[in-house]
C-alpha cells in the first residue's frame, strides 16, 4: 500500500527534474545579451504608466468564495459515490439532501446576483 | 493480477538478486518506470504537436509544416532547437523566484497525471486506491502555476490573464469535477483500473468491452467534455491566451526555454484530459476481442485517445471565442445545475426497488434529458445573441457617411 506512493516520489522527482533541466540547457545554451530596453516591460511598445499590481475588481474574489463551497462539497460527496450501493436509506437520504441544499444554494446565489459577470 | 512492477521486480531477482535487497530492487523497478513513462511523453508531445498544426491547418483550408522530414514531421524537433539557441530573458522588474517557478510547476502536474493512466490490464503506473480524487488534485495546481506566471511578469497584460485563468479554470473545474462523480458512482471505486474493468460487456462468457459509461452517462461526458476544453485552455474558451487581445496571455514575458514549458504543458494537458474521458467514459483499453488478444488493449486505448484529442483539435479549428461573461454564466448558470441535477437523479434513481436494467434506462432517459435541455439553452442563447446583417444602430451624425448634409429640396 505505502510502496504505491513510492512510485508516486520517484514520478514526482523525475517529473520536477525534466522541466528544471529543459529551462537549465536552455538557460545555458543560449546568448546572453541584457540590455535596458530588452529588460523592460513588454506593453506592445508602450512605456508602462504606473505600478502593475493594483487593485483589482471584486468579482474575482466572489468566484473564488463561490468556487471553495463546491469544491467542499466535492470533496465530501467522493466519499458518497465510493460507498453509495451499500448505503442504507437513512445515509442515502441524507446524501440526497445535501445535494439539494447545495442546489437551492446554488439558485440563491443566482438570484442574489453573485453569479452575474458585469 | 501482475502488474508490470511485480515482472521488472521478478526480473532483477532472477538476475541473481539478494533477498533482502526487494525494496531497493522494487524502487529500481519503479524508476524505470516513471521514466519510460515521461520520455515517453516527451516524445507524445513532439507528436501531439504536429498532428495539431497539421489538423487545424487542414481544417483551414492550408498544407501546414511539410518541409522538414516526412510530411514535416521534425518540424518540431526543429523548433524545440530553435528555443534551446534564444536568450532566456528575465524583465528587469519580475519578482525573480516565482517568475522562474512558474513554468516548471505547469509541467510538473501534468507528467504527474501518467501515475494512474490505464494503458492495458496491469499496465497502470500504480492503481491508486484513490484515482480519480488524484487527478482532480492535480488539476489545481496547473491554476497555481499560471496564476504565479502572470503575477510575477510584473506586466499588466499577464495580470489580467492571471486573473482570467483562475476565473474561468475554477468555474469549469466544479462541472468537471462533478461529471466525473458519475461514472464513479456507477463502478462504486475511484481506482482507474476498477472503472475500466467495469466498462466491460458479456454477452455469455465473452466480453464484447461495449459497456462503455460514455453509452449510459451522454450527458455527463458531454459536459465533461466541455469543462475539459475550457481546462485545457482550448479554443472556445481560450480567453486567458487570447492572442488578439492580450497577445499571449500569462505567458507573454517568457522566452526561449521557459515559454516552451508552458507549450509543452498545454499540449499534453489537452491530451491527458481526453485520455481521462476515454478511461471514465469511452472504456479505457475495453473494446472487442481485448481479453483475447492483449496488444489490443493499449491499441485501443491510444486510438481512442487520439480521436477525443482529434475532436479537441476540431473544436479548435471551427469555434469562435467566447466572452468572459458568457463563458461564466455557461459555467455557472448552465453547466453546474444541470450536473448537479444528474447527480441527483442517479443517486435517487440507483436507490429505487426496481431491476437494474430498469434503473440504466432511467439513467439514460435522465442524461438524455440534460444533453437535449443544454442543446435548447444553447440554441436559444445563440439566436439572442446573433447580430443580424441589417446595421445595428442608425448613424446620429453624417460624419463618415457619403450621404450629403441637406436635402432641402427633397
Amino acid at each position: 500500500m505505502l510502496s504505491q506512493y513510492g512510485f508516486i516520489l520517484i514520478l514526482s522527482g523525475i517529473a520536477m527534474i525534466i522541466p528544471v533541466a529543459a529551462i537549465t540547457i536552455g538557460h545555458l545554451l543560449g546568448p546572453r545579451r541584457p540590455d535596458p530596453i530588452k529588460n523592460a516591460t513588454y506593453e506592445s511598445g508602450v512605456e508602462t504608466i504606473g505600478d502593475t499590481w493594483v487593485q483589482f475588481r471584486a468579482q474575482y474574489y466572489l468566484i473564488a468564495l463561490i468556487f471553495l463551497i463546491f469544491d467542499v462539497e466535492v470533496i465530501f460527496l467522493y466519499p458518497i459515490a465510493i460507498a453509495y450501493q451499500n448505503l442504507s436509506l437513512f445515509s442515502v437520504m441524507a446524501a440526497v439532501t445535501f445535494v439539494l441544499i447545495l442546489l437551492l444554494g446554488l439558485f440563491l446565489e443566482w438570484r442574489k446576483g453573485a453569479l452575474e459577470w458585469k | 493480477m501482475m502488474t508490470w512492477s511485480d515482472i521488472l521486480t521478478d526480473v532483477q531477482m532472477r538476475l541473481g538478486a539478494p533477498p533482502e535487497l526487494e525494496p531497493l530492487a522494487r524502487a529500481i523497478a519503479y524508476f524505470i518506470g516513471a521514466f519510460m513513462l515521461v520520455n515517453g511523453a516527451l516524445v507524445l508531445a513532439l507528436i501531439l504537436i504536429w498532428v495539431t498544426r497539421k489538423v487545424v491547418s487542414r481544417i483551414q483550408d492550408r498544407i501546414g509544416p511539410n518541409r522538414i522530414g516526412p510530411y514535416g514531421l521534425f518540424q518540431t524537433v526543429a523548433d524545440v532547437l530553435k528555443l534551446l539557441s534564444k536568450e532566456d530573458i528575465r524583465p528587469d522588474n519580475a519578482d525573480q523566484i516565482a517568475y522562474v517557478l512558474a513554468p516548471i510547476l505547469s509541467v510538473f502536474p501534468v507528467l504527474m497525471t501518467l501515475a494512474v493512466i490505464t494503458f492495458a490490464p496491469g499496465f497502470v503506473g500504480v492503481d491508486l486506491n484513490i484515482g480519480v480524487l488524484y487527478l482532480v488534485a492535480l488539476g489545481s495546481i496547473g491554476i497555481m502555476a499560471a496564476l504565479m506566471a502572470g503575477w510575477s511578469s510584473n506586466n499588466k497584460y499577464a495580470l489580467l490573464a492571471g486573473f482570467r485563468v483562475v476565473a474561468q479554470l475554477l468555474a469549469y473545474e466544479i462541472p468537471m469535477v462533478l461529471a466525473m462523480l458519475a461514472p464513479v458512482m456507477l463502478a462504486g471505486t475511484m481506482r482507474t483500473q476498477e472503472i475500466a474493468r467495469a466498462q466491460a460487456l458479456y454477452l455469455g462468457p465473452i466480453n464484447l468491452g461495449l459497456g462503455w459509461f460514455v453509452f449510459l452517462l451522454p450527458g455527463a461526458f458531454i459536459i465533461y467534455f466541455i469543462s475539459a476544453l475550457a481546462e485545457a485552455e482550448q479554443t472556445p474558451f481560450d480567453l486567458l491566451e487570447a492572442e488578439s487581445e492580450l497577445i499571449a496571455g500569462f505567458h507573454i514575458e517568457y522566452s526561449g526555454m521557459k515559454f516552451a514549458m508552458f507549450f509543452l504543458a498545454q499540449f499534453l494537458n489537452a491530451f491527458f484530459l481526453g485520455a481521462i474521458a476515454v478511461m471514465l467514459f469511452l472504456g479505457s483499453w475495453q473494446g472487442p476481442f481485448a481479453d483475447q488478444i492483449p496488444l489490443l488493449g493499449p491499441f485501443y486505448f491510444l486510438v481512442k485517445t487520439f480521436l477525443v484529442y482529434g475532436a479537441i483539435q476540431w473544436v479548435r479549428g471551427t469555434f469562435p471565442r467566447l466572452r468572459i461573461d458568457q463563458m461564466m454564466s455557461f459555467a455557472w448558470k448552465v453547466l453546474v445545475p444541470l450536473v448537479l441535477s444528474l447527480i441527483l437523479a442517479q443517486m435517487i434513481i440507483m436507490k429505487l426497488p426496481i431491476p437494474t436494467w430498469i434503473g440504466y434506462l432511467l439513467i439514460l432517459v435522465a442524461n438524455i434529458g440534460v444533453v437535449a435541455l443544454m442543446l435548447r439553452l444553447m440554441t436559444r442563447y445563440l439566436k439572442q445573441e446573433s447580430v443580424g446583417t441589417k446595421r445595428s444602430f442608425t448613424p446620429k451624425s453624417l460624419i463618415g457617411t457619403m450621404a450629403p448634409v441637406n436635402q432641402v429640396g427633397d
